[in-house]
Order: structure tokens, then C-alpha cells, then sequence
């Protein structure tokens, strides 16, 4: 029997060998930390530019970031096969320019930066306030903007009241400010504005960082100057004031975009999060290329698969969980694998507010189907009815906590609603055939089986590990295979075989 | 210094008594001994009772199959006239979806545990088998429409509402153990001890009752009609165990739990077999299944014993030891 399962267990060991063979090159060549903590903070952040080249030549200008208070550029790189590139630094600021003969169908070109957070770095450029331009308006737009201006100016006192006064004065959508904002964009008439009471102003366009992130687009601020400094205001909200996870991507008054041959373009952001110890980033670059190829991370995708698979390399984590507690303590759940879905969405929501959703969804749901059940319905029919009346609930609980201004409620959407569906309709199958005890028996398994999972893959140990260290997968297999292998007896199964010791005595 | 971690995970106490634990059993057994592609074979109720039919076992009689959500309103005609019925889904699991029907003396229907059913009801229950909401996987299933078995005049105290049924685990064609299962109040007429049934454990030697638990704690008499459940004898204890051997000589299954049930009218029959039987048996006999499966994996060779050999191995080897003899039973183990 032994030799029969000597394969297995070589198996076994090749795993966890090559898993952790990796994963200490990872730590020791590229200096990987073990835990999280000592490092900075990187942020990287891909621009995406999809356009459909019309067939003719191609030149394709992106507004790019530099080093700016709170960031510094360590780092840029392009994708862009097949075209020429050149960056260049003018009176437009920093911009990535590419270029091609000829071109035609859908094109994509790629610019990644990596920016260090550092709160000591100032900048130069961002604090240079553009050149004051003379306004010159007619008509009755004139008479609205000045009589907003002056509106404005009355309850201020200096650029930057001023401007805070000028975005309230669009907020409370004043006859004047509606006129205004028939002919141009609000941003644009702020900036005019502004100019037209000396002040100088422009429009920046700005990313909200947000760990693993992707399709995001980019926010437009407006930035005020007064005699030495300069503020940033929501253009909407009229706030002040840069958040430390606000990125501005283009502050010179140009596009972000300009596009010759080409139409139909397209800009999205990608961001990721990354915690690099302080040695390596002094020593990024220096890499040579033979240990660039054996660099087994998944470091070198694209940045938005990158911020993909931070998720998606958890999962082995959850499944590990699910199967040590059905294989080592005999949780029954109900889905075999539906608890890490349920932790997955955790992760998403917050605890709290995931807990509480998912039961209400859960509750609701129940209700509804054991209505259901009493029409005589077939299945397929009935498990889209349920499907569709998850939907409902979490539409209107999304609506109702928004009304409540709970905006926590909004991230009820997160939940897989398929799956959501099936649970409600074994749970309420389980309840007919076994009563209500079952369902709490085999609900409240997978409720803890998924809470466990969550705590686990929302921690941040595990997460730096399962990212870094790719290896670390192999090692999760193995792991697995073990497990599918044990013989012994489940944890509550001593609880069920006790009658039998006493029956000795 | 341990002791309290053994008072609390007796594993050392639990694996000297033989007690198979379900990882084992999945691992050592059913995958080692069960081959896959004969599944269909028991996990498919019309399969089986095919099968049995060819191999001259008896089986319930079965009154119609409804095989499309069309062919629903046909079960108006297989029932019409009948005094009972039980439908089952052919690849229901674990006794769920199986609904038994009796006609009470004013001509309506009634389920075991004395629910009223319309007929539309009875056609619900039948969609619902066709859409697969008992089968593995939702996976399409067929209804099957069966005469009910009446309890034999022996077993008519010891059950409540619902008919008593013999679980046989058959390894390697050797009947290792054996429990009755007895449907009481608590588990609605249902003979599914995890639903609150009665199990009793059975003496393979002679068919007597060994011990005998509800929800995995010993009782002594039967809830609801006062019995004294280790004064069950089963009658025709050589007749099952023989049909238990046959049943698996069938299959061609290793590690098999064979269901059967005796009907007053027609004896021993088949009632459904089990690829995959559950562990409680352990309890109701209060003994280990492993040392019984060590003994005959020892057994190099099988195919050349008829079922008669087998069952007087199984005899010689595997009677129950009186309960008030403790040591006797580890000693056998």
C-alpha cells in the first residue's frame, strides 16, 4: 500500500520544494519582505488609450504626471508596439507623444508610472501659476458673469474664499450661473472667472488612488494660486484641499488626450498598491535582464491584470479553509465552495455591513420563495424568480440606506446574486424536508466557514504573502492533496461517536 | 499529562474500537472499492430495480414512471383506485423527495406523517423530481410511482407510520453488519435516522437486536408504541442476509449498503441500495465497521465463494458481543 502511494507523497514534496524554492528566491534575489511593514509605499498607475486608427498616420499626445507635493516619480514605462515615442516637456507640460506612419483598426497603447508616496517631496512645477489671460465676454453672458463674480466677491476675501464662493455660487443654481453653464463647462466658466477677478486659476485633471482599482477615469479640480501657494476645490463640491491619495495626472491647462488619425479614443486608469521595502526600491533597475526572466511573480502583467489577480490569488487561500474545515472538522455548509464567495464579497463590503446584508438578503429571499413554493411552479422558474427577487431586495436596501444616508448599504451590490439565489433555494428545500434547525446547522456552518475565510484573506499578511510570493501556490496545492488525504477522523465526529465510549464503560 | 486532551478528541480510545471515521471510509473504501462507473447503477432507482428484476430479486411494485413535465397528469391514472403509494425520484439522495401517500377511509390522500394532500400536490412533488431539485446536482430526473409495502405482522410494533427497513453493509460480498431502521413520530414517518428514526442494531449471526439509538443516544423501548426494542428479532434473517449477497453480487459494488424491507404479502425485497451508506450503523451496533473490513481485506481471494461460504464467514467471524462483556468486544477487535 505504501508503494502504491509513494508517487503521491513525491508529488507532494515536489510541490511544497519548488513552492518554496520560489518563494525564497523571490525573498532573497529580489528582497521581497517575508511580513508587511517596513517599505513605502509605491503606487503604480497604468494609463490604458484605446482608439480605432482611421488608417492614416497616427500621433497620439497623453498628458503625463511628474514628481508633485506627496509624490515622487520613481519610475515610467510604455507599451506601445510598432510606434515611436519620444516624452516631451514644454509650456504643456510632461507628455507622452506616439507615433506611426500608418495605423488602422483598434489600437492600444499603454503608459505605466510609478509613483512613490512621500509626503516630503515638494515640487516645482505644479506650484507655477499660469500666465493671467485677459477675458473678454459679450452679451448677456457678460452681464451673468460679472454679476456672479461679483456676487461672490462680496462674500469673500481672498483667491481662495473666492473661488470656494464661486463654486457655491453654481451649486445654488442662481438664474446667472444656469446662463452661464448653457455655453461652457463649469470648470471652464470657474477658471474665466477667476482670471477675470486676477486670480490665477486652472483646471488639473486628477486620479483618486483606491488599491487594485481598474477602468477608473480621471477627476477634474480646480486649482486656485494666491501670492505663494496654491489650493485644490472639487469642482462639484466646491471642497478644498488635496487628499493624500489624490494623484494629479495633467495640471497645465492642456487635454488629457489628443488624438491625430484616430477617433473613438478611449482613456482608463488601472492602479495597484504596492509595499516595497526602502533597500529595494534604491536598488530598482539594476536588475539584470537573466534575472528578470526568472522573476516567477505576476509583477510583470499589465498593471490591470495585476490589480486582477490580487484577488484572485487569495482564493486558494479561502478554498484551503473550506477544505480544512470540512475535511478536519466536518462542517457541513451548504455549496461546497460557497463560503469563499460569501468571503469574497466581505472583502468588498466590510464585515459588518456584508454580514447584515447577506442576511437580509438571505431572510428576505426565504420569505419570498416559501410564498413561491405554494404556487406549483417548476424549478427553473422558480430559482429565476428567486433570482430576480434578490435583485429587487438589493436594489431597494441599496436605495432604501442610500434615502437613510447609509452609504454602506450601496455595496450590498457586491453579492454574487446566482449563488445567493441557490442558497436561498436549498435553504428553503432544507427547511421543508429537515425543519428550520438544519437550515441554521448547515447556514451558521457556512456563515463561519466564510467568516474564517474572510478573516484570513482579509488579512494583511496573507495578502502580502499570496501576492508576492507566487510560490506560495504550490505550497497550497500540496497542502490540499494532503488534506485529501487524511484518514482520521473529523473533529465533530468525536462529539457523534462519544455514545459509543460510554456504551464501554 | 494528555489525559485531558484524550477526554476531549478520544481519537487513540475511538480508532482501538475500530470506529470508521467518514474520511476513511471515502478514502480507504468507497474510492478504493467502488468503481466509479457502476454509480449509475445504485444512484439510479430504475437501474437498480432493472437490474434486480434480471437477477430474479424482488423489488416493490413499481406502478409507473413519469419521465416528462407532459406526462405529469398521467399519475393521476397510475394512483387511481390504489390505497397507497409512494413516489421516489429515481436519483434522489439520502431519502429526500420520496413521498409516501396513503388513502384514508374518506377517500382522501394523506402523507405518512398525516398531512392532506390534494392531487395537484402529488403533481407538484412529481414537477419538482422531473426539474431535479432532489437529484445530484439538479441534474434531470424521472419520477417513479410504487406500490407501498405493507409491514410484516413481526415488525408491526416496533414502527410508527412509516414501514421499518434492514441496512446490510456488504463488503466485498461479505455481510459485515447489519441495523433495522424504525420510523417513529419523531422522524415523521421516515425510516432516516439522521431525521430522528430509531436505528437497532442487528446481530448478523442470529438477526437479534444488539443495542438500539435515537439521534445517536441509546434508547430501549420505541417512542411511540412502547416496545422493547431488544426483544426485535428480525424475521427471515437468513433470507436477507442472502438476498444482502446477492444484491451486491449484482452491482459488482465493494463497499455497498444494501436497504431491504419485508412485505407482509411478499417477503423480502429490495428496497435500494447505497454506493455511499452512512457510518451511524457503528452506534446502533455499538461497534467499530474496521475491524470487520480489516478481516476481510485478509480474505486474499473472493470470487470463488458462493454467497452461502461468505455468509458463514460472516458468522463465524462477526457476532455481536453482549453489551455487558466491554472487554470481550475490544478483545475482538
Amino acid at each position: 500500500m505504501s508503494s502504491r502511494r509513494t508517487p503521491f507523497y513525491l508529488l507532494v514534496f515536489l510541490l511544497v520544494a519548488a513552492g518554496s524554492l520560489l518563494t525564497w528566491y523571490r525573498h532573497a534575489v529580489f528582497d521581497v519582505p517575508w511580513l508587511p511593514g517596513e517599505k513605502r509605499q509605491i503606487w503604480s498607475v497604468e494609463a490604458k488609450v484605446d482608439f480605432m486608427a482611421t488608417g492614416g498616420p497616427v500621433k497620439v499626445s497623453l498628458a503625463i504626471p511628474a514628481t508633485q507635493p506627496g509624490f515622487e516619480q520613481i519610475g515610467e514605462h510604455t507599451a506601445s508596439p510598432g510606434y515611436g515615442l519620444a516624452f516631451v516637456d514644454n509650456v504643456s507640460g510632461r507628455r507622452a507623444e506616439w507615433s506611426i506612419r500608418s495605423a488602422s483598426g483598434s489600437q492600444t497603447l499603454y503608459y505605466q508610472t510609478e509613483m512613490l508616496a512621500d509626503p516630503e517631496t515638494l515640487d516645482d512645477k505644479v506650484a507655477v501659476p499660469p500666465p493671467l489671460r485677459q477675458i473678454v465676454l459679450v452679451g448677456p453672458q457678460a452681464t451673468a458673469a460679472r454679476r456672479v463674480l461679483q456676487r461672490a466677491t462680496e462674500r469673500s476675501a481672498d483667491p481662495f474664499t473666492l473661488a470656494r464662493e464661486l463654486i457655491g455660487e453654481f451649486n445654488s443654481g442662481s438664474e446667472s450661473a444656469q446662463l452661464l453653464t448653457q455655453t461652457k463647462s463649469r470648470g471652464a466658466w470657474l477658471v474665466d472667472l477667476l482670471h477675470m477677478a486676477g486670480v490665477p486659476a486652472r483646471e488639473v485633471h486628477a486620479l483618486n488612488l483606491e488599491d487594485g482599482r481598474r477602468r477608473q477615469s480621471a477627476v477634474n479640480l480646480l486649482q486656485v494660486f494666491d501670492a505663494e501657494s496654491y489650493a485644490l476645490f472639487d469642482i462639484r463640491s466646491g471642497v478644498q484641499g488635496q487628499q493624500p491619495t489624490q494623484l494629479l495626472w495633467e495640471y497645465s491647462s492642456s487635454p488629457l488626450l489628443d488624438i491625430v488619425g484616430g477617433d473613438n479614443s478611449r482613456i482608463s486608469f488601472s492602479m495597484i498598491e504596492q509595499d516595497v521595502p526602502v533597500s529595494r526600491m534604491l536598488e530598482a533597475g539594476t536588475l539584470s535582464l537573466s534575472q528578470k526572466v526568472l522573476d516567477f511573480s505576476i509583477h510583470s502583467l499589465p498593471l490591470s491584470e495585476q490589480a486582477l489577480f490580487k484577488g484572485i490569488l487569495l482564493i486558494p487561500v479561502g478554498v484551503l479553509i473550506v477544505s480544512l474545515f470540512r475535511i478536519l472538522v466536518g462542517v457541513r455548509t451548504s455549496g461546497t465552495f460557497m463560503p469563499v464567495l460569501i468571503a469574497i464579497a466581505f472583502i468588498q463590503t466590510s464585515l459588518v455591513t456584508g454580514l447584515v446584508g447577506f442576511l437580509l438578503i438571505v431572510g428576505v429571499g426565504l420569505m419570498i420563495r416559501s410564498y413561491l413554493s405554494r404556487l406549483n411552479l417548476l424549478l427553473v422558474a422558480r430559482i429565476s424568480a428567486v433570482i430576480i427577487s434578490v435583485i429587487i431586495i438589493i436594489a431597494a436596501f441599496a436605495v432604501l440606506s442610500f434615502q437613510l444616508g447609509l452609504a454602506e448599504g450601496l455595496k450590498i451590490t457586491i453579492f454574487p446574486m446566482v449563488i445567493l439565489a441557490w442558497t436561498i433555494e436549498r435553504m428553503s428545500i432544507l427547511w421543508e424536508e429537515e425543519g428550520p434547525k438544519e437550515v441554521l446547522v448547515q447556514g451558521g456552518g457556512s456563515l463561519l466557514v466564510a467568516l474564517l475565510a474572510w478573516l484570513a484573506m482579509s488579512n494583511d499578511v496573507v495578502r502580502h504573502l499570496t501576492f508576492n510570493f507566487l510560490g506560495l501556490q504550490f505550497v497550497f496545492m500540496a497542502l490540499v492533496l494532503l488534506l485529501g488525504n487524511y484518514t482520521g477522523y473529523r473533529l465533530l465526529e468525536f462529539r457523534r461517536f462519544r455514545p459509543l465510549l460510554k456504551a464501554q464503560g | 499529562m494528555f489525559a485531558w486532551v484524550d477526554r476531549l478528541l478520544p481519537y487513540r480510545e475511538l480508532a482501538d474500537m475500530g470506529i470508521m471515521g467518514m474520511n476513511q471510509r471515502n478514502i480507504s473504501y468507497i474510492s478504493r472499492y467502488n468503481s466509479r462507473q457502476l454509480y449509475p447503477l445504485v444512484d439510479d432507482k430504475l437501474r437498480t430495480k432493472r437490474l434486480a428484476i434480471e437477477n430474479g430479486v424482488a423489488t416493490p411494485k413499481l406502478l409507473g414512471t413519469v419521465d416528462n413535465q407532459h406526462d405529469v397528469m398521467k399519475v393521476r391514472d397510475f394512483i387511481s383506485g390504489l390505497g397507497g403509494f409512494c413516489i421516489k425520484p429515481a436519483k434522489g439522495s439520502s431519502g429526500k423527495g420520496i413521498l409516501v401517500v396513503s388513502r384514508g377511509g374518506d377517500g382522501l390522500l394523506y402523507r405518512s406523517n398525516g398531512q392532506k394532500l390534494v392531487l395537484r400536490d402529488v403533481e407538484r412533488h412529481v414537477s419538482n423530481i422531473l426539474a431535479g431539485l432532489f437529484s445530484l446536482g439538479g441534474a434531470p430526473d424521472v419520477a417513479m410511482i410504487e406500490a407501498l409495502i405493507e409491514v410484516d405482522d413481526a415488525l408491526h410494533d416496533y414502527t410508527f407510520e412509516g414501514v421499518p427497513d434492514v441496512r446490510i453493509i456488504v463488503f466485498r460480498g461479505f455481510p459485515v453488519m447489519a441495523m433495522m431502521r424504525l420510523s417513529c413520530g419523531a422522524s415523521k414517518g421516515k425510516a432516516n435516522l439522521h431525521q430522528g428514526a430509531v436505528g437497532v442494531g442487528v446481530d448478523i449471526v442470529t438477526g437479534r437486536a444488539v443495542r438500539a439509538v435515537q439521534q445517536n443516544r441509546p434508547v430501549n423501548i420505541h417512542p411511540d408504541t412502547g416496545q422493547d426494542l431488544l426483544s426485535l428479532k428480525v424475521p427471515r434473517w437468513d433470507t436477507l442476509l442472502e438476498l444482502s449477497c446477492a444484491c451486491a453480487d449484482m452491482t459488482g459494488l465493494g463497499y455497498l449498503g444494501v436497504d431491504l424491507v419485508l412485505d407482509r404479502e411478499q417477503g423480502p425485497m429490495l428496497l435500494e441500495l447505497n454506493a455511499r451508506p452512512g457510518l451511524t450503523i457503528q452506534i446502533a451496533n455499538g461497534a467499530g465497521l474496521l475491524p470487520r473490513l480489516r478481516r476481510i481485506e485478509e480474505v486474499p481471494q473472493v470470487s470463488h465463494l458462493g454467497i452461502a461460504d461468505r455468509i458463514r464467514f460472516a458468522r463465524r467471524h462477526f457476532a455481536s458481543m453482549p453489551l455487558d462483556e466491554p472487554d470481550a468486544m475490544r478483545r475482538s477487535a
